[in-house]
């Protein structure tokens, strides 16, 4: 391999969706030789799939908006395993995140007096959750997410971001000292494979939501980064933890947004029942999204869901009235009307829990620089890598994720990331580079596709892996399905480790794409599985039938993955926030 | 059965683009596009186009179908199909890479050129600039573009003078940025257009507000600089 090309920058990012491009952004006006490698242009990132908001207490809707309640909304929306650190660095810094987008020129929806529109999403509350709902969700219209991540794509252009458009990283390359000194990474339009170097590493590759059969995630999130990770013996932190949100359209899988409910719609069951009264007093169809994805699944497993198989059930809006909807949610009608058939100013839309966001991935602390256990089991850094965004967990979102805390998380902790960096630059970077035989380790799964004559392919064994996951790792889980499920996940791992690539060409091989992200998906599904198999308590959106209590007193902790011997371990979560005082766990109702 | 008709072209093999043939099997349901160019992969590995959010959004697979321009995950097949035949070509008027897949470079070129970021010279304030409702509506049917490239690869003037005008999905941007009231940059983003070619090659024949996926309307945009332009000069 030593004729293989290589290329040099301080900082290398992969992934072009918003923390991606946040980080990129701090870095590239820093004037660091900085890059981002993305394996779609980045407009094509996940991000843009973001609808409803961000949610950040910048007191607009109310003058009186504290980023201390944010938090503490945070917290107990992830029930708990939420790193109170890192909650209070995201809400106390986010207004300030926030207002830098609208000056990027974010075209944010705004109230009459000339302020950012703001609307009420699930989980939020004011005083501490004595003082009722709270609208503290930054919207444009319902397309925030592609308003997001355009803004942050035009000012990289503005600030001369050099791109590695539609390239593909392959996997993480490290020195002797288990240093990440960069990636090999294959330009898909030509084919050619190339030893990127770099002194920083960071994954911003977003979620894997395709390990699962039914998800609102796009085509491309396949886990590379938390594949990457795992190859390179990383642990991976909560990979139990998976958020379905309440309202995918039935069938299609997209999403609605919780910004539905927000503007006043809510869920029906078959008797036209509004059901979430029973399962949530208070806050009703604003619950948590794990507390209504799980009263949606009782309302249909007791026989009152909706359809000729009372399989799903409906999200009522027509009550709204056309203008609400057209001013509003103009992408939501759009959206039902293409992939449901229906028109939501008349009927309808039917909904159903559905795959929607990984809490878990890459632990990192809040400058984003990604941890290992020493065999102490104290922290560890690991020197050159760092994660943010979608694929970090560091962790601010516990066991569930609430509703418009997703672009917050992108925005503050790429910013903290590219920050952090910079400064680490400055102070000087040094790692051991590379050698032949590193390089070589990391070329092997890429080899490994290239080399293959013969076996299953790619589509069957994915169709395969996701339907494990969907039937044994979904919104209710329990021990006998789960011990099944991640048995078959190992033999199908023997199966993928002799699938077949036919097509060897170079040119735009979108073939071997999907192979090297088959790949990836066995990581994530497995990390998912052994983890949720592990974790012996039911936690945010991790609920088990045959451990249906929290347990504080064995699992208020993070759960650590190992993929060297498969096993899980446990992490400190943190409970000292530097200016606010210690929430404590208590039961959490809506 | 579905008869679809697909370009081919990979620059390893083939000295020159075809046309190839599928029976896709779609059990009678009115699939998306997208799902059926799947079903092509399964029988040829090889096939090469782009995809990723299957939602409409993130612009990744525009594309000919049956003679219209197109995101292929959200049109039906009851919209295009005619007589049991599905025809599909790469967008019209840009370099191909490879089957469906076309080079953006000059797409991506004429949208950098308009310098498609806010400007704004004066200090910004500790919270958000205001923005009055009234205003932020004048970027409605503007900022939603997904840069999908159906509209500039189906406008002859486009296809002509790639290189020099802007084209409708730039112009759409521009005028983005023109309409944004917290935008200072006027003068100086109209002076770049002043050219007998940016702007003034839209001959109005409004085959990018046929076919724009998101219902948008780059002609009318296009008109709006041109009144700007116009009133500049006098």
């Amino acid at each position: 391999m030593s004729n293989m090309r290589s290329l040099s920058f301080d900082a290398i990012i992969i992934g072009g969706g918003g923390a991606g491009l946040r980080a990129a952004l701090e870095l590239a006006k820093s004037g660091k030789k900085t890059a981002v490698l993305s394996k779609v242009f980045p407009t094509r990132s996940h991000t843009v799939s973001a609808q409803g908001g961000i949610t950040c207490a910048i007191a607009s809707a109310d003058p009186n908006d504290d980023w201390r309640w944010h938090m503490y909304d945070t917290v107990k929306g992830g029930d708990y395993i939420a790193d109170q650190d890192a909650a209070e660095y995201m809400c106390s810094e986010g207004p300030k995140a926030v207002f830098e987008l609208e000056h990027m020129g974010l075209p944010f929806s705004r109230f009459d007096n000339g302020r950012i529109y703001q609307r009420p999403f699930g989980g939020q509350s004011k005083e501490f959750g004595a003082g009722g709902q709270a609208a503290r969700t930054c919207a444009a219209a319902d397309r925030t997410g592609h308003a997001l991540l355009h803004t942050l794509y035009q000012n990289n252009l503005k600030n001369n971001t050099t791109f590695l458009n539609e390239w593909y990283a392959v996997d993480l390359v490290k020195n002797a000292n288990d240093d990440v000194v960069g990636c090999i990474a294959m330009d898909i339009e030509t084919g050619e494979v190339v030893h990127v170097k770099s002194k920083a590493t960071v994954l911003a590759t977003g979620g894997a939501g395709r390990i699962y059969a039914s998800t609102t995630n796009a085509l491309i999130n396949t886990g590379d980064g938390i594949g990457m990770a795992l190859r390179a013996g990383f642990p991976m932190q909560d990979m139990e933890m998976w958020q379905f949100h309440p309202t995918g359209i039935y069938g299609a899988g997209t999403l609605v947004t919780e910004g539905c409910r927000g503007e006043g719609g809510y869920l029906v069951n078959k008797d036209g029942e509004r059901f979430m009264e029973r399962y949530a007093p208070n806050a009703k169809d604003l619950a948590g999204r794990d507390v209504v994805a799980r009263s949606m699944v009782m309302e249909i497993l007791e026989g009152r869901g909706c359809g000729e198989n009372g399989d799903h059930v409906f999200l009522k809006l027509d009550h709204l009235g056309e203008e609400v909807l057209g001013k509003r949610l103009p992408g939501i009608v759009e959206l039902s009307k293409t992939f449901a058939h229906v028109d939501p100013a008349k009927e309808p839309i039917p909904v159903v829990p559905t795959c929607h966001y990984m809490m878990g991935g890459v632990p990192t602390n809040i400058h984003g620089q990604a941890i290992m256990q020493d065999a102490d089991g104290n922290d560890k850094i690991i020197n050159g890598l760092f994660a943010c965004g979608e694929a970090a967990c560091v962790s601010v979102h516990g066991a569930n994720r609430l509703g418009g805390n997703s672009l917050l998380d992108l925005v503050v902790f790429g910013r903290a990331a590219g920050m952090y960096i910079e400064g680490a630059l400055n102070e000087g970077i040094e790692y051991l580079d590379a050698s032949e035989s590193d390089i070589e380790s990391a070329m092997k799964r890429m080899n490994r596709w290239n080399e293959s004559t013969g076996g299953e392919t790619v589509p069957e064994l994915k169709r395969e892996l996701q339907s494990i996951m969907q039937n044994s790792f979904g919104v209710f889980r329990e021990e006998k399905n789960m011990v099944e499920g991640v048995k078959k996940l190992a033999e199908l791992r023997e199966r993928i480790a002799n699938a077949h690539l036919p097509d060897k060409s170079n040119a735009f091989n979108t073939a071997r794409v999907e192979a090297l992200e088959l790949d990836n998906l066995m990581e994530v599904a497995e990390a998912t599985a052994i983890s949720a198999l592990e974790r012996k308590e039911s936690r945010g959106a991790h609920s088990r039938y045959d451990y249906p209590d929290r347990d504080d007193v064995n699992w208020l902790k993070h759960s650590l993955y190992f993929p060297a011997d498969k096993k899980l371990g446990k992490r400190d979560v943190n409970f000292a926030p530097k200016t606010v005082d210690t929430f404590e766990p208590k039961v959490r109702t809506y | 059965m579905l008869q679809v008709s697909i370009y081919r072209y990979n620059p390893e093999t083939d000295s020159a683009p075809y046309m190839q043939e599928f029976q896709v099997d779609t059990q009678g349901r009115d699939v998306m596009v997208l799902d059926v160019l799947h079903m092509v992969k399964e029988q040829d590995n090889g096939m090469a186009y782009r995809r990723s959010c299957r939602e409409g959004v993130c612009g990744s697979d525009g594309m000919n179908m049956n003679g219209k321009n197109g995101l292929a995950c959200i049109t039906p097949l009851s919209e295009v199909v005619k007589d049991g035949k599905l025809t599909l070509r790469p967008l019209p008027g840009l370099p191909v890479i490879r089957d469906l897949v076309v080079d953006m470079g000059l797409f991506y070129k004429q949208y950098e050129r308009i310098q498609p970021y806010l400007q704004n010279d004066t200090p910004a304030p500790a919270i958000e600039r205001l923005q009055s409702p009234e205003d932020r509506d004048k970027l409605d049917g503007l900022y939603e573009c997904i840069l999908c490239a159906c509209c500039s690869t189906s406008c002859p003037s486009f296809w002509w003078n790639p290189d020099k005008f802007v084209g409708p999905a730039g112009l759409l941007q521009s005028y983005r940025f023109l309409a944004d009231s917290r935008d200072t940059a006027t003068r100086d983003r109209l002076a770049e257009l002043e050219d007998p070619f940016s702007v003034f090659r839209c001959r109005g024949i409004m085959n990018c507000v046929a076919v724009c996926p998101k219902g948008l309307n780059p002609t009318r945009a296009i008109g709006k600089i041109r009144d700007m332009l116009l009133a500049n000069a006098t």
